[in-house]
């Protein structure tokens, strides 16, 4: 697998490419925004995308909102950063006051309500499926899974605040990436 | 002068729209998703700006829809205030945090290669793809509204995970299956 970086964007190139991610990002944003931004325009790596979204999500706020951020502020600096916080956030917004104003006006439109539905149930594989290709690409050893598997059982089946889990595993998965780079280096 | 007044009395919506968002933003750990209970004890229980009904109305909108799902900040904004509310509260969900994530970016270009930090970095992202996965599966549950649904979740995992072609055909895929089957 290539995992070769093209040249860094410019500035024009990576608002659209942020608006883009925005618009079409169901489901949530950092599946979409890996997609664009590792596979498609191959401006980052997949380990590089991952550690940037994992202080995305170590930080406060919006995670998708700072992995722009970093991201922007890396090639652009500051223009790079507001260009990529106003592509992800205006145009879906325009999008979503549109469909707030038709549900006030119309109330329910049993189709839109319908062609939605599917469209969650396939946004969620989407999601389910860019942590799969994840896992495949990243290659982690067993004890790096083992901190993955508990932030996933921590959040979907435990239900536990995220901050908890962030801050909580975070020392374990330190640990694990500690423990398994002197293994190999051992080996 | 009346709307000084008022703020310092904390019934301005847009003073609370813009002071509430920013406190909860910052113990946003985790993401947006994180403080949805504060957000509904802020909207519903704090200001009474709508019911718990109404709430859920607009997060499940906020979810149907694309982009960011904290862009219901937006949709709360502007039910309270209008257009003045959306961008307010969406500039007190944003503005403190991204000014912390841009300075945390520019801190780490200055330590960049200091072996602690990689360390910290790679630590994080078994929990980061943890957490991907927890929400397509949270995301899953919320759509599985017939075995239908679940299929189209179970296979768009599957083309996804396994084929290069773009995500998209899975939602194109999925829409028209919700039109005719859902």
């Amino acid at each position: 697998m290539p995992q070769d970086v093209a040249a860094k964007p410019s500035l024009g190139a990576f608002f659209l490419a942020y608006c883009v991610i925005g618009l079409i990002g169901f489901g949530g944003v950092n599946a979409w925004a890996r997609r664009k931004l590792v596979e498609e325009k191959r401006w980052i790596t997949e380990q590089d995308y991952a550690e940037v979204l994992g202080l995305g999500q170590a930080l406060p706020g919006p995670n998708a909102m700072n992995v722009a951020i970093m991201l922007g502020e890396r090639w652009h600096g500051v223009a790079g950063s507001l260009a990529a916080v106003f592509g992800l956030f205006g145009p879906p917004l325009v999008v979503l006051v549109a469909l707030a104003a038709a549900h006030d006006a119309y109330g329910e439109v049993p189709l839109v309500k319908a062609v939605l539905a599917g469209i969650a149930a396939a946004a969620a594989g989407m999601v389910i499926g860019t942590a799969l290709r994840m896992v495949q690409k990243l290659r982690p050893p067993p004890a790096v899974v083992a901190v993955g598997l508990a932030a996933m059982v921590g959040a979907a089946f435990l239900r536990l605040p995220l901050p908890v889990i962030v801050l909580g595993l975070a020392p374990f998965g330190i640990l694990a990436a500690w423990w398994s780079a002197r293994a190999a280096r051992g080996a | 002068m009346q709307r000084a007044v008022r703020a310092m009395n904390g019934d301005d919506p847009l003073w609370s729209l813009l002071a509430g968002f920013a406190a909860i933003s910052l113990i946003a750990v985790g993401g947006g998703i994180a403080v949805v209970p504060e957000m509904n004890r802020l909207v519903v229980d704090v200001h009474g700006w709508m019911t718990d009904a109404q709430f859920a109305q607009l997060f499940a909108l906020a979810q149907a829809a694309p982009g960011p799902n904290v862009l219901v900040v937006g949709l709360i904004g502007w039910k309270v205030a209008g257009l003045a509310g959306m961008l307010v509260a969406l500039a007190g969900m944003t503005v403190p945090v991204g000014l912390l994530a841009y300075g945390f970016a520019r801190f780490r270009r200055r330590l960049s290669g200091a072996a602690w930090l990689r360390l910290a970095e790679r630590g994080l992202v078994p929990v980061a793809v943890g957490l991907i996965l927890a929400s397509g599966i949270i995301l899953g549950q919320a759509a599985a509204v017939g075995w239908l649904a679940v299929a189209l979740t179970v296979a768009s995992s599957l083309f996804v995970w396994r084929s290069d072609r773009s995500p998209l055909w899975a939602l194109v895929v999925g829409g028209i299956a919700g039109a005719l089957f859902l």
